[in-house]
């Protein structure tokens, strides 16, 4: 795990199987989610999960391929849902186990997965 | 016992001008459970970056939204701001708050007409708009339209207000300001009005917090934040506290938009007395690089913006965290345990954008 610094907010680069893991010691400090953001890369994702508790954000950034399975977090941040559905549908990105899944279907769009290419 | 169904919800429906939809399940009148749906108009404008150049972008991002339409500009041209270490002039910081407070006015000023049709109080409604029309001229007069402005850009602001158009616009406001507190006082004190609003939909502290809740929506829950405090724009000058109520319900929704519409014209006053002379905007050269987390306390609650330069004239990335996307698993909360006839009213309180939600 590094550190390193995006904007005014903390960001902490981790590894994918760290994920699970460092979203459940933030939970435990109190903090809530407040996005994720996917941006794509030269053969995979890079996908910035970012936290709040007050007026702090921290962010968790981890770095994946683009057929790496990720495990949802919405158990336990449970408004994940819908962020990961998101990402799911606009970039393609293979998050398994949403709490709530729309299988593809929280957007009505023409063109499957348009942010993927 | 109870009879359990599932009643569709939009994504047609008097209350909504724009598509959502709810699959309510009920039993008897009472919903147990509320799955959202949106998507129905999805506009993939964050995929426009890679288009249009990031100078073009701000009309791009100021039209994600027709009634945030400054602040989506402002914080777009602030992330933008900050990848490239762009110091914007102070005037224009102090008109970009007085044009952001503007907007919440007129926003909440919408809202609560809105809320006011949503129950049945048509002449509340039209006082409502009909004072919010006095906002919309001042767009008109300082900007040229009553939407879309196109004053924001990279570096400061594309127009200024002279000091006694602002002064102007402060004795406006000093009039609005006695006006809205008689519409207020039937708002909040009015029996039909109460009857709708008075212990329905509640959202605890700790939900809000947990189910991460922006905006007024939260501070009616008891949580005393408020990104302006982050001090973007001028507000690290101007004198306020985010306005809270402990209730947690639909009244405490309204309540605590009624009473930034008040905060907001004393930052506005304040802005008007402290405004510097000098230039609204700065040359600058160059592409972005790097990458930025803008936060905006917009009407609705707090929007994010992300941008991801590579030394181009295009973005690698634009990504918009909208306060109503935040806001859903808050309502579909609120929802639960209420009866169907309260749902309309519901949705209301979140004041949901789904132009903003389908960026």
């Amino acid at each position: 795990m590094t550190d390193n610094q995006l904007t005014d907010n903390k960001l902490t680069n981790i590894a994918a199987v760290e994920l699970l893991a460092s979203c459940q010691q933030l939970k435990n400090d109190g903090y809530h989610i407040m996005q994720i953001c996917a941006v794509r890369t030269t053969g995979g994702y890079e996908l910035t999960y970012s936290f709040g508790l007050d007026y702090a954000m921290v962010n968790l950034r981890m770095i994946i391929s683009t057929d790496e399975e990720v495990m949802s977090i919405s158990s336990i941040f449970s408004p994940a849902f819908l962020y990961e559905n998101e990402i799911r549908e606009l970039f393609g990105v293979q998050i398994q186990r949403i709490n709530v899944d729309y299988k593809g279907n929280l957007y009505r769009i023409a063109v499957k997965t348009p942010f993927k290419d | 016992m109870s009879v359990r169904s599932i009643v569709p919800f939009g994504p047609q429906h008097p209350v909504l001008p724009e598509p959502i939809h709810l699959d309510l399940v009920l039993e008897d009148e009472r919903v147990v459970e509320a799955i959202p749906s949106i998507g129905f108009i999805h506009r993939g404008l964050e995929k426009l970056v890679e288009k249009k150049d990031f100078v073009e972008y701000v009309y791009v991002a100021e039209r994600v939204c027709g009634i945030c339409s400054f602040m989506h500009g402002m914080g777009y041209c602030e992330a933008i701001e900050h990848t490239m270490g762009i110091e914007v002039p102070e005037r224009a910081k102090y008109l970009r708050t007085i044009w952001s407070e503007m907007s919440r006015i007129h926003s909440h000023m919408m809202w609560l007409g809105l809320l006011a049709d949503g129950f049945g109080f048509e002449s509340l409604f039209m006082e409502s708009w009909r004072m919010r029309e006095k906002i919309l001229d001042m767009f008109e007069y300082s900007t040229g339209g009553r939407v879309i402005f196109s004053v924001n850009k990279i570096g400061g602001q594309r127009k200024d207000m002279p000091d006694d158009m602002i002064a102007d616009f402060v004795g406006i406001l000093d009039g609005m300001e006695k006006e809205i507190r008689s519409l207020s006082h039937t708002f909040l004190n009015d029996y039909a009005v109460k009857s709708r609003l008075e212990g329905v939909g509640f959202l605890t502290k700790q939900q809000a917090h947990d189910l991460g809740a922006v905006g007024p929506f939260m501070r009616a829950s008891g949580i005393a934040l408020d990104t302006r405090k982050t001090g973007y724009a001028a507000y690290a000058h101007l004198e306020f506290e985010p306005i809270i109520s402990t209730v947690g319900d639909s009244y405490a929704r309204t309540d605590v938009r009624i009473r930034e519409i008040f905060q907001s014209i004393d930052l506005i006053r304040q802005a008007a007395a402290k405004i510097p002379a000098g230039d609204v905007a700065v040359p600058f050269k160059g592409n972005p690089t790097g990458e930025y987390l803008m936060r905006v306390e917009q009407p609705r609650g707090e929007a994010i913006y992300y941008v991801k330069g590579n030394g181009t004239k295009n973005l690698d990335r634009f990504r918009l965290r909208t306060p109503t996307f935040a806001n859903i698993p808050g309502l579909v909360e609120t929802l639960k345990g209420c009866q169907l006839a309260d749902v309309p009213i519901l949705i209301l309180t979140i004041d949901p954008c789904i132009s903003c939600t389908e960026r």
